[in-house]
């Protein structure tokens, strides 16, 4: 009962790429998981085979195809069992913001390379102070001639390492409002006041290398702002709902995945000589698990419908990456008791799901701050 | 019951300070990154009384109850729940010398555990899910005046921890097919037997702080007074230990879910996010409300399973409410104390994320909600027909 409309095309492109996972992704995923971060290679490699913004149009070396190739890759991404080449947050979360708001100079000048993997990029909204609370950020860009002097420090940002550009959210101190006062740059790596800061260590995703990035009188050309001066939060705001969308394909694919292997594991497990999926018990948490992933399924592969065919879905986003993320967290808590204590071993990979997913409340915004939006949408 | 003796509040306020004094979340992080057990602390804690607090005083223990022991494992848990579950991990299954053991096995070994002298290993489980314990292969064999015991054993606790003395070891010694249940038997089997072997399962989920092995015996000789309860009687034993010991994994998970709390409530008076305290938020407020409903009803009932056990009234029933309702507490509880930190509760350097690793295993061990299920409905429903 699929409603996308998947083509032959598309259908090439995810069993192209899925081979292409299972050779270069998926056996690298233990050693990038120990080494907290990928290696820049991995990024070029996967832009050399074609899978990374395959929506980026011809003139600036991308395909153009449509966003159903998002949506494939960052289901396939979900089982190669690593979470730092992210290509979900590069592509179709980072790259966008170039294509949509940067000068046609400015995209001449990246999107190639983000085609490529030879420009990895981040964005940097949160800042110690500032996480759900965007708005109240305190890193501040301020023009000086022909540049702008960025001064501030940014946290738990993905790519925070291995990122050649970061697009940084910034205000600007003189502006009051501070809705209008935020402006969007970009920064590249090896600019003269930008540096790392802790690479974090996190409960999961730890093939991820997520990071603290500080500003000290970082200088760097006017030309490098995205969109107008002051539009920043409302480029955010704009971009936040395909960001979010991402997450709940992310989420919807992973909960798939492990229903697979809770069904799987049910029938080739005995419990005192005895199929356990023939324990009514089994049987009714995996049907509770599968009715959960096929509700979350059907209403997200429609919410893709209307994100394509550019609808105000903002809401039902918001409720899609709400639903989808809270489910994903009770479905491996249960997979895990499937298990048993078998359940507790790092060599059972759904210990892995379980740490990496436990983020998907929070980031992407939490779901505190999906139900404050659902609940505006309805005037409240 | 609904107030602790005099003595009670004493053990836990001397628990609490030995944990302040003693217990360090940096301490528990470098710990868990090389998985290596708290070995000093153990030895204070030891050297303090708090192990083996309900052994007899004429073992080097206690001579106190269930509950003491309950408030001991909840409190230190709550101040840090690696630490305290490798703490109480040490004398893991020694009730089972303690309550089927001759006197001169006890008088030979609690007290080595009750001083931090050795640790102690369990080795029931021989299955994937660990819950399979009519299907045991492991056997024993009387030959002359000893016991010859072969098999291979999962998810053993401190299974090879060079600190390990001894493992209690479930074992079949008859094959009578009509009576499974009546075939099995406990053993203590020394570390040091020849042709005992352990190879470590890795890194674990959580409460890495102690070890887990796979543990194989091969001809492993041992007296035949190592034998723990009557031979055949292995099932009954198990099933009064696991009374017991459910209800400590249920004070396990009431300090973690505590423990969450506390430290979810210490950040949320302190984070500001659009000009208000994250407490002043009403949604925030009902989560701790929540929190803090789940902590108590998990401390009641497995304060009360206690308390039954003391009364020499051990209730099977209240001990897996316990373990079902505390695991699950901790578990919620603990989930909501990351949400309420946010991207901050996903970072190591905030121990939550750790007490929510370690709650997860709590939950898995000492059986999982399904096993406890089915002894509550058993208890409850009765004969059917």
């Amino acid at each position: 009962m699929g409603i996308l409309n998947y083509t032959d095309a598309h259908h090439e492109f995810r069993e192209r790429l899925r081979l292409f996972l299972e050779k270069e992704v998926t056996p690298n995923a233990d050693q990038w998981e120990k080494d907290h971060i990928v290696p820049k290679s991995a990024w070029k490699k996967i832009g050399a085979a074609g899978f990374l913004c395959p929506w980026v149009g011809k003139a600036y070396g991308g395909p153009g195809l449509d966003f159903l190739y998002s949506v494939i890759t960052t289901e396939e991404m979900m089982k190669t069992r690593q979470t730092g080449l992210v290509t979900m947050l590069h592509c179709d979360i980072v790259v966008p913001y170039i294509d949509s708001f940067g000068s046609e100079e400015i995209k001449q000048k990246y999107l190639p390379g983000c085609v490529s993997g030879d420009v990895i990029t981040a964005v940097a909204m949160t800042e110690p102070g500032a996480g759900s609370d965007v708005a109240s950020m305190e890193t501040t860009a301020v023009e000086d001639g022909d540049e702008i002097v960025i001064n501030g420090s940014k946290t738990f940002i993905s790519n925070g390492i291995n990122c050649d550009i970061v697009i940084i959210a910034a205000k600007d101190p003189a502006v009051e409002n501070k809705h209008t006062a935020v402006s969007l740059y970009i920064v590249d790596d090896g600019t003269p006041g930008f540096t790392r800061g802790r690479h974090l260590e996190k409960m999961g995703m730890h093939s991820q290398d997520t990071a603290e990035l500080f500003f000290s009188d970082c200088r760097i050309p006017k030309t490098n702002i995205l969109g107008k001066k002051g539009d920043g939060f409302m480029m955010l705001m704009q971009k936040l709902q395909q960001e979010r969308l991402m997450s709940a394909i992310g989420n919807v694919a992973a909960s798939e995945l492990i229903l697979e292997k809770s069904v799987a594991f049910a029938k080739e497990t005995e419990i005192n000589g005895k199929p356990m999926s023939k324990l009514q018990s089994i049987k009714f948490t995996l049907a509770e698990m599968a009715t959960d992933v096929k509700m979350n399924r059907i209403f997200l592969d429609n919410l893709i419908m209307g994100h394509m065919a550019g609808e105000h879905v903002i809401a039902e986003t918001m409720m899609s990456k709400y639903a989808s993320s809270e489910m994903v967290n009770l479905m491996v808590d249960r997979a895990l008791d499937l298990f048993g204590e078998h359940g507790t071993l790092e060599d059972n990979l759904l210990v892995r799901d379980f740490r990496d997913l436990r983020i998907v409340t929070i980031f992407a915004g939490t779901t505190e701050i999906m139900k404050t939006i659902i609940a505006q949408s309805m005037g409240l | 019951m609904f107030e602790l003796s005099k003595p009670q509040k004493e053990i836990q306020k001397a628990a609490r300070d030995f944990a302040k004094g003693e217990f360090d979340k940096e301490i528990a992080y470098e710990l868990e990154i090389k998985q290596a057990f708290p070995k000093k602390i153990w030895q204070k804690a030891a050297d303090l009384g708090f192990l083996g607090i309900h052994y007899p005083e004429s073992c080097s223990g206690g001579g106190m109850g269930v509950l003491e022991n309950v408030l001991i494992t909840e409190t230190f848990c709550r101040s840090d729940s690696s630490i305290g579950s490798a703490l109480v991990q040490a004398t893991s299954a020694s009730e089972c010398i303690l309550r089927f053991g001759g006197e001169e096995l006890k008088n030979r070994y609690l007290p080595r555990l009750a001083e931090g002298e050795i640790l102690s290993g369990r080795a029931l489980t021989e299955t994937q899910r660990g819950e399979d314990y009519l299907n045991i292969q492991t056997t024993a064999e009387k030959r002359g005046s000893t016991w010859v015991i072969n098999g291979t054993k999962r998810y053993v606790e401190n299974g090879g921890d060079p600190d390990t003395g001894l493992y209690i070891v479930l074992c079949r010694t008859s094959s009578d097919e009509s009576s499974p249940e009546g075939g099995l038997s406990l053993f203590l089997v020394e570390a040091d037997r020849p042709g005992l072997t352990t190879e470590s399962v890795g890194k674990k989920l959580g409460n890495n702080l102690t070890a887990t092995a796979r543990l194989t015996l091969n001809e492993v000789e041992v007296p035949i007074e190592n034998l723990l309860g009557d031979e055949g009687n292995g099932y009954a034993c198990l099933e009064q230990y696991f009374v017991e010991s459910r209800i400590l994994a249920a004070a396990k998970a009431v300090g973690n879910a505590a423990g969450s709390l506390d430290r979810a409530l210490e950040y949320i008076k302190g984070r500001e996010q659009f000009g208000k305290k994250i407490a002043e938020f009403q949604v925030s407020q009902h989560k701790i409300a929540d929190m803090a409903t789940k902590v108590e009803l998990a401390r009641l009932v497995t304060h009360k399973a206690a308390w039954y056990f003391d009364q020499g009234k051990p209730d099977s029933t209240l001990s897996s409410m316990a373990k079902l309702t505390a695991g699950r507490a901790a578990m919620e509880v603990g989930a909501q104390a990351i949400q309420l930190f946010g991207g901050y509760g996903y970072m190591t350097e905030y121990d939550v994320e750790r007490y929510y690793r370690d709650a997860k295993v709590i939950e898995l061990q000492e059986g999982i909600k399904d096993v406890q299920k089915d002894i509550i409905a058993r208890n409850v429903i009765g004969k059917i027909r």
